[in-house]
Formats: structure tokens, C-alpha cells, sequence
């Protein structure tokens, strides 16, 4: 039982770290999976240990709520796909209100530009 | 069985960790799936074969289904280098053993285990559906209205748009283009 649960934890602590980690919203949506996932684990863990049903029964609430949230989510992503032409969590910073950090993003979205206009300026000329 | 369940931890965890560190998405994704069918090892391990059965349809066969689809046609990437990349042995040797891994408990189960069913007390399908469809059943009514406000969201949120946003976001759309064809 405390290994399961353990386990159970594990899971859950791997897809809160690729949640922090990750800035592409694929594997964002991919780590609240997981998330999701070792939650039901613990359940079912929990209801085999007391014998009841309600773990199983749990989980099942869980697989509907993860499925309808994949789904609304997924078609987020596409619509971001759609305005931005990127997957960077980082690029939709638009609702940022202090004017440290909008500098601090302005910045950090020429950097990324410029650089990616010398290939295009230079590939004329050559 | 605790073998067997530790076998297929190591297995769920390590699917897990590499998904998530893994650069790119259909790798990625495909490591989740190997991680799901343990979980659903797991599952069947504690006594709930209707529940690791629905891991396996519902969250292997569905939602990471719909996941591959939309990396699909978001076609992030270069083709010809990730076809290049594919054909290595780098690529493909981790998920080849830890799959066989999965593989091996299977067949060890099939051929080796005598009792059909797992020694503890399995918790059916029957069980389980008196107590949904008895105790829980304003939670399945909830979760019915639930999947009808996600199917509506996801047809208004899919549905390809012409250009107008949204009257105040019109001067960010001068913005997009610009970004658009500065990062192509």
C-alpha cells in the first residue's frame, strides 16, 4: 500500500516538474495527463486497499474530466497554432501589466526576431 | 505480484520521465502511451480489470490518439531530418526494451500464472456499476453536462475563424502577421 501510493506520488511529482519545466504547450497539456493519471492511480490504489468501489468509480469521473479537458485543450492549441505560428507558452505574455516585465518580454521576443531575420536578409544576398 | 508491480512501475515511471523530457512530441507522446499500458498493469494488479481496460481504450486509444493528430497537423518540425533521425539506433533502442520489458510480463503471465484471475479480491465491472449508476449518480449526470460543455467549447474553439478575432484585439492582428513571418 505505501509503495503504491508512493508510486502514486512519483508519477504525479513527474508531471508537475514537466509542468514548471516545459514552455512547449503540448507538453504542458501531456504533463497535466500524468497529473491526471497518478491522481485516478491513487484512487484505485485506495479503493483496493478498503475494498470499496468508490476508488474505481472515482477514477472513471476523472477519465470524463480529463477527456473533455484534452479535447477543450487541444483545440486551444490549434487556435493558438493558428494567431502565433508557435507552441511558446512564453509568446502569449500579452496580459502582462507591470512595465519591468513587459520590457523584460519585449526584449526576450526581439532577441528571438532578429535573430531570425539575419538568415533571411543574408540568404539574398548570397 | 509485487515483482510484477515493481517491474511495471519502473516501466510506467521511466515512460513517464522520458516523455517528459523527450525534445520531440510524437516520441513523446508514443512514451506516454508505453507509460499508460503499465499503469494499466497496475490496475489489473490491484484487482480492477474494468478500470485497466478503459486505461487502455479511453486513454491510450482516445485522448493519446487525439494528441498524435493534432502534433500532426500542427507539422512542427523538419521532415527530412526526423526521418533521418528515426532510422538511428539512438531513437529507437529505449522504447524497444522497455516495451519488451511490458512484453515479457505479459507472456509470463499468459503462459506461467495458473489462477486466471489475480489472487486478491477483484472489485468488478458489476460492482462498480451498481455504485455508479446508485450512489454516484448525480456525478454522472454532472459529468454528462461536463462532456456537453467540452464538446460545444471544442467545436467553437476548432472551428477555423476568418481573420476578425475579437473587436479589441484588432490591433494585435497587425501584430501576428509580423511575427509570423519574422519566425518562418
Amino acid at each position: 500500500m505505501e509503495i503504491q501510493i508512493v508510486f502514486a506520488g512519483l508519477l504525479f511529482l513527474t508531471g508537475l516538474v514537466g509542468l514548471l519545466v516545459r514552455r512547449n504547450i503540448i507538453f504542458m497539456l501531456m504533463s497535466i495527463e500524468i497529473m491526471l493519471n497518478s491522481a485516478g492511480l491513487a484512487f484505485v490504489i485506495a479503493g483496493s486497499h478498503w475494498m470499496q468501489s468508490d476508488g474505481q468509480v472515482m477514477f472513471m469521473f476523472i477519465l470524463t474530466v480529463s477527456a473533455a479537458e484534452v479535447s477543450v485543450g487541444l483545440a486551444l492549441i490549434l487556435q493558438m497554432f493558428h494567431h502565433f505560428r508557435t507552441l511558446d507558452s512564453d509568446a502569449l505574455n500579452k496580459l502582462t501589466n507591470s512595465p519591468a516585465s513587459n520590457l523584460k518580454s519585449q526584449t526576450s521576443n526581439l532577441k528571438p526576431q532578429t535573430s531570425n531575420l539575419k538568415p533571411q536578409t543574408n540568404n539574398p544576398n548570397a | 505480484m509485487n515483482s510484477i508491480f515493481c517491474i511495471a512501475a519502473f516501466v510506467a515511471f521511466t515512460g513517464s520521465v522520458l516523455a517528459i523530457t523527450n525534445r520531440n512530441a510524437i516520441h513523446a507522446l508514443l512514451f506516454l502511451i508505453l507509460s499508460l499500458l503499465a499503469i494499466s498493469v497496475i490496475f489489473y494488479i490491484l484487482g480492477a480489470p474494468f478500470i485497466a481496460a478503459l486505461e487502455v481504450i479511453v486513454y491510450a486509444g482516445a485522448i493519446m490518439v487525439l494528441f498524435i493528430f493534432v502534433v500532426m497537423m500542427l507539422n512542427v518540425g523538419n521532415e527530412k531530418e526526423l526521418e533521418k533521425k528515426l532510422l538511428s539506433r539512438r531513437m529507437w533502442v529505449v522504447p524497444v526494451i522497455l516495451a519488451s520489458i511490458l512484453m515479457g510480463i505479459f507472456i509470463y503471465a499468459v503462459n506461467e500464472i495458473e489462477q486466471p484471475a489475480i489472487s486478491r479480491d477483484v472489485i468488478g465491472p458489476k460492482e462498480v456499476g451498481v455504485s455508479l449508476f446508485t450512489t454516484y449518480l448525480i456525478g454522472v449526470e454532472i459529468a454528462a453536462v461536463m462532456l456537453m460543455a467540452g464538446i460545444v467549447g471544442a467545436y467553437h474553439l476548432g472551428r477555423q475563424k476568418k481573420k476578425v478575432v475579437h473587436r479589441f484585439l484588432k490591433p494585435e492582428q497587425h501584430q501576428a502577421p509580423e511575427a509570423l513571418s519574422n519566425i518562418d
